[in-house]
């Protein structure tokens, strides 16, 4: 039995072992308390800088910033409130506001929680008089975007809340904040955004702040954001999405000497201020889910296709620089030509047609480019050499692959090597004939508008292109830098005959339509066939419309690529939206309305509805 | 005066005191700091009032270290008349705060009359026992104790103070010191156990467990003795099961709603952190942010931010255990462990009676008041409205743990004259 005397002494040891157990528990083994007691007496506020402004090359505001309210509520503080008053004023359901005060209670008693976002300014002010009236709420102030000129969607992109995965990805990031989604606003999130202040203070047990926490050691400083100034040109960007109208397609325009984008226009695309407000979510949704006309898809930049015809000029380029044609170069050409033994490709120019390099490219003669596609295969000594030499003198203009240019979206095109037949063609039977469509800008090949507009560009600059920007860097020496000459793998001299020839197709060949008085205009026109898979069936659609030009001849200021989807010949659509767009950049205005009014209102929605209708239809009409 | 005095003074249980006293006006000054600096002499403030409380406490203190032990003995009858008289005085000149009517009030100054109550029971139940002829194990004897006790804690129960009271059972153990049979202390807890395992559980099954233990229990001993008086066994058992029933007729009929919830907050019976559980979880989150070397002195943003009530006195723990953290919190429990066994240690030493009683009197009260103070803010105790001895503000309990070590002083360094 325990003795007497010692009773008291074990009672207090035993006791006292039992406190440092329970003390060693909360204070060390458990963190809850910890947290608990940040959330209970920390208040961390947040100061979020005004997001980076964004300028046109003229420096013309685009995106500006608006302020928007948030109606928050902070339950703890709550008392009893004239429900309908509140309900009026922000013009809600009594039930819905009820719910959101649950669902905020539920998420805790003393962090604030989101009511209703974005009310108007008229609400705010109503409100503001009367807020005494409602302790715990408050109306916290955010920075929402403002369209100056609602122009280029796709590229600016748009900012929305951060999700989850970006929380858990990139520290900076707390839910309910906004980040840039899409173009610009995410290539540039870093700069526009520039870092927001946190600022904790001590609250008393009424959640009242009653000074900085710990002096403000903590305490961060905002980094204000930095403007953008783009190289877009407004009113080209603007004239060339009206241009576009009610059709599909893309315009990529470049200033060739410095690689800066003039325009990017993708059509359809959609209204900036769609993304704002409080139906942004519901106005993305539609937009996400128009699969037939896909405003989000960036064609200037995403769109894949045949290059069609302008691509002959790089074929030219090709056998100038391998030494399989010259200027003097003569094929024949009957309508076409058979490239094998009961193969023939047939060509729109008149039977017994002499056409040497210059007049080849004007009347984009497909004999003249079949057969030098095919020389230049067959000058090595097997096919596979002669695909990748052929191969490798494309790369260097950019084609096959991502330009590397600083937006975060677009398609690598495709330009078919020796590997690729060899895997296509496992006893290795293939050769220049098997590939002949790759002469005319048809067969396996792929470019995006933006590459096309780029070697145009490059071949506008006699031999090298930079790579397209969309940020003008405004010191020459930090762009020269970022942005060096990249250098083709054709030599200059070559670029003379091949210019010329792009001149006279303005002048008295396909491009016509495309003259402009007292400019020397260089172009070439395409018409890429195209298919579509239809309920299985590989079915044909009308040809898409191509031009690709640059102007002037001498020391060009604007090279560009116009794909219009579906609108036949590139003299149709194409070459008449490239003329307009040099002349409306190179003079400011435009003299023939005759022109501009057929392609302000021309639709090819009636072409788009062909295949949705389920019926047998003509193309090529 | 003796000069030898100074050299057999307990200067080890003297520095404990003066180091807690020291540390509570540190954690009285952070508690009462807003970001302006406050004087310590300044009498408008907690910490001036404190600081003037313990030069008043040594004022008092320091000369009865010089008086004749005997003094004690003889003036112990009357303490306790006085200290009735006192007690009752307070129901027609008494002030009441917060529903108690325990204090007198002179100007700025208030005093609490059931503090110096225990050292009056205290003296008296040493000189009782201490009178040769008085035998604890007779029943006469624990009648009259019983008796000098309860006549002041019916008083204070009256007030109505059932925190101060329960104060009063640490008597229980300088009785069993002195004689009473362990099983006092043993049912006591048996007691307590039965009824927080049926107010957990429910009577029916407690009684069921308890009925089969007791089975159990009886076979084992019989195998090993053979006087086995199973009656007693039987009775306790049947005591038992009758309590067990009557245990939430208690619980619903002889305890008030707020004793009610702080009981169910401890056994976890109800969980409502922003009503009745609110003390006890800003408490616990106050204690459990400390970590183990705390936020240091003036950080505590629980302390800063006011969430504990009563930080300055019952809750002055949570504020050490913030600030200090288990470093500051675990120091104060060994130091008041080391004091209370000191005292323990040196009253056995004692030859008189009288000053071994007294001497336990003290250890017991002061051990008391630091397991119910502590235990109730980490959340192991009801919430009970003590004091920590030396270290929460307010002057009349740190005059009476002043004078109570000033008297063991005092017999202590003249236990040979």
């Amino acid at each position: 039995m325990i003795k007497k005397e010692y009773l008291l002494a074990i009672f207090i040891i035993s006791i006292s072992l039992i406190y440092l157990f329970q003390l060693f528990n909360l204070q060390i083994f458990n963190d809850d308390y910890q947290l608990l007691s940040e959330s209970n007496a920390i208040y961390k506020k947040t100061i979020y800088p005004e997001r980076g402004l964004i300028y046109d090359r003229n420096n013309k505001l685009i995106v500006a910033n608006q302020p928007s309210y948030d109606l928050m509520l902070i339950p703890e503080n709550l008392e009893a409130f004239d429900t309908l008053e509140i309900c009026s004023i922000l013009k809600i359901d009594s039930n819905l506001l009820l719910k959101k005060i649950n669902e905020a209670k539920s998420f805790s008693i003393k962090l604030p929680s989101i009511i209703l976002r974005q009310i108007t300014k008229e609400q705010n002010a109503l409100f503001q008089e009367k807020i005494w009236k409602y302790p715990g709420f408050f109306i916290q102030k955010k920075s929402l975007r403002d369209y100056k000129i609602s122009i280029a969607s796709n590229l600016l992109g748009y900012i929305s809340e951060v999700n989850e995965n970006e929380i858990n990805d990139q520290s900076y990031y707390n839910i309910g904040e906004l980040i840039g989604r899409q173009g610009i606003e995410k290539s540039y999130e870093k700069i526009l955004r520039g870092k927001k202040a946190v600022k904790y203070f001590q609250k008393d047990r009424f959640n009242r702040i009653i000074g900085p926490y710990k002096n403000g050691i903590y305490d961060t400083d905002v980094e204000i954001p930095k403007n953008i100034t783009l190289t877009i040109d407004s009113e080209l960007q603007n004239y060339g999405e009206k241009l576009m109208q009610n059709k599909r397609g893309g315009i990529v325009a470049i200033e060739p000497d410095s690689g800066e984008v003039l325009a990017l226009i993708t059509a359809p695309s959609y209204d900036s201020n769609l993304l704002i407000g409080r139906d942004r979510s519901k106005n993305f949704k539609t937009l996400l889910n128009d699969t037939i006309n896909k405003p989000l898809f960036d064609r200037g930049l995403q769109a894949e296709y045949s290059p069609g015809s302008p691509f002959k000029t790089l074929i030219a380029l090709i056998g100038l620089q391998e030494n399989i044609i010259n200027n003097n170069t003569k094929f024949k050409c009957d309508e076409g030509h058979y490239y094998a033994p009961g193969a023939f490709m047939a060509c729109h120019n008149k039977k017994g047609t002499y056409n040497n390099l210059l007049s080849a490219i004007y009347n984009s003669c497909n004999t003249f480019f079949a057969k030098t596609y095919k020389n230049i295969i067959d000058s090595k000594e097997s096919p596979f050499e002669g695909m990748n030499m052929w191969n490798s003198h494309l790369k260097s203009f950019g084609l096959g692959d991502y330009l590397g240019y600083d937006l975060n979206i677009g398609r690598p095109g495709f330009i078919p090597d020796g590997n690729y037949y060899n895997f296509w063609y496992p006893q290795k039977n293939w050769g220049s004939v098997t590939t002949i469509s790759n002469s005319i800008g048809q067969g396996e090949i792929l470019t995006t508008p933006i590459q096309m507009a780029n070697f145009t560009s490059a071949i506008a600059n006699r031999g090298y292109y930079i790579k397209p920007h969309f940020v003008k860097i405004k010191s020459k020496k930090i762009h020269d830098s970022l942005y060096p000459k990249k250098m083709t793998s054709i030599d200059p001299e070559f670029f003379e005959p091949v210019i010329e020839g792009m001149h006279k197709v303005i002048e008295e060949g396909t491009g016509k339509i495309a003259k402009i008085p007292g400019l020397e205009v260089c172009g070439k026109t395409g018409t890429a066939e195209n298919f579509i898979k239809l309920n299985g069936i590989k079915t044909q659609l009308t040809d898409h419309s191509i031009f690709i030009a640059f102007a002037p001849k001498k020391n060009p200021k604007i090279a560009l690529a116009v794909f219009v989807e579906n609108g036949y010949w590139g003299s149709r659509w194409a070459a008449p939206i490239a003329s307009l767009m040099i002349e409306k950049y190179m003079f400011s205005t435009t003299k023939r309305k005759w022109l501009e009014n057929r392609m302000f209102n021309g639709s090819l929605e009636f072409e788009y509805q062909k295949p949705l209708t389920n019926k047998s239809f003509k193309i090529n009409e | 005066m003796n000069k030898d005095l100074l050299y057999r003074i307990d200067w080890i249980t003297l520095i404990i005191y003066f180091l807690l006293v020291l540390f509570g006006m540190i954690n009285i000054y952070s508690i009462s700091y807003e970001n302006i600096e406050l004087s310590i002499y300044d009498i408008n403030n907690s910490i001036g009032k404190q600081f003037w409380f313990f030069i008043f406490c040594l004022l008092i203190g320091i000369p009865i270290i010089f008086l004749k032990p005997s003094f004690f003995d003889k003036i112990s009858f009357l303490t306790y008349i006085v200290c009735i008289v006192l007690l009752a005085g307070l129901f027609v000149f008494g002030s009441t705060i917060k529903g108690i009517t325990a204090w007198y009030k002179f100007g700025p100054i208030s005093m609490q009359p059931s503090e110096f109550a225990k050292i009056a029971v205290a003296l008296i139940i040493s000189s009782y026992l201490s009178f040769i002829q008085n035998d604890i194990k007779n029943y006469k004897t624990i009648l009259k104790i019983v008796i000098i006790t309860i006549v002041p804690l019916i008083l204070i129960l009256l007030q109505p103070d059932l925190g101060t009271a329960i104060i009063f059972i640490a008597i229980i153990f300088v009785l069993i010191r002195e004689g009473l049979s362990i099983n006092f202390f043993l049912s006591g807890i048996y007691g307590i156990i039965l009824f927080l395992t049926t107010l957990i559980i429910n009577p029916l099954n407690t009684s069921l467990i308890l009925s089969f233990g007791f089975i159990i229990l009886i076979f084992f001993l019989r195998n090993k003795t053979k006087k086995l008086k199973t009656n007693i066994y039987i009775l306790t058992l049947l005591i038992s099961v009758i309590y067990c029933f009557s245990v939430n007729y208690i619980f619903n009929e002889v305890f008030e709603q707020r004793h009610r919830d702080r009981i169910s907050i401890i056994i976890g019976k109800e969980v409502d952190p922003q009503g009745i559980g609110y003390n006890i979880n800003q408490s616990k989150i106050a204690i459990g942010s400390g970590g183990f070397l705390g936020k240091g002195f003036l950080n505590g943003t629980q302390t800063k931010g006011k969430f504990v009530p009563e930080q300055d006195t019952d809750f002055i723990f949570t504020t050490i255990s913030e600030e200090w953290g288990f470093l500051g919190s675990a120091s104060v429990i060994l130091l008041f462990n080391f004091m209370i066994l000191r005292i323990i240690y040196r009253a056995e030493k004692h030859s008189k009676k009288f000053n071994r009683i007294f001497s336990y009197c003290f250890a017991s009260f002061l051990g008391f008041h630091f397991i119910i103070n502590i235990g109730m803010t980490i959340g192991l105790i009801p919430t009970i409205g003590i004091p920590l001895p030396y270290i929460s503000y307010g002057g009349s309990n740190l005059l009476t743990f002043s004078i109570f070590l000033m008297i063991y002083l005092n017999l202590d360094a003249n236990r040979l004259n």
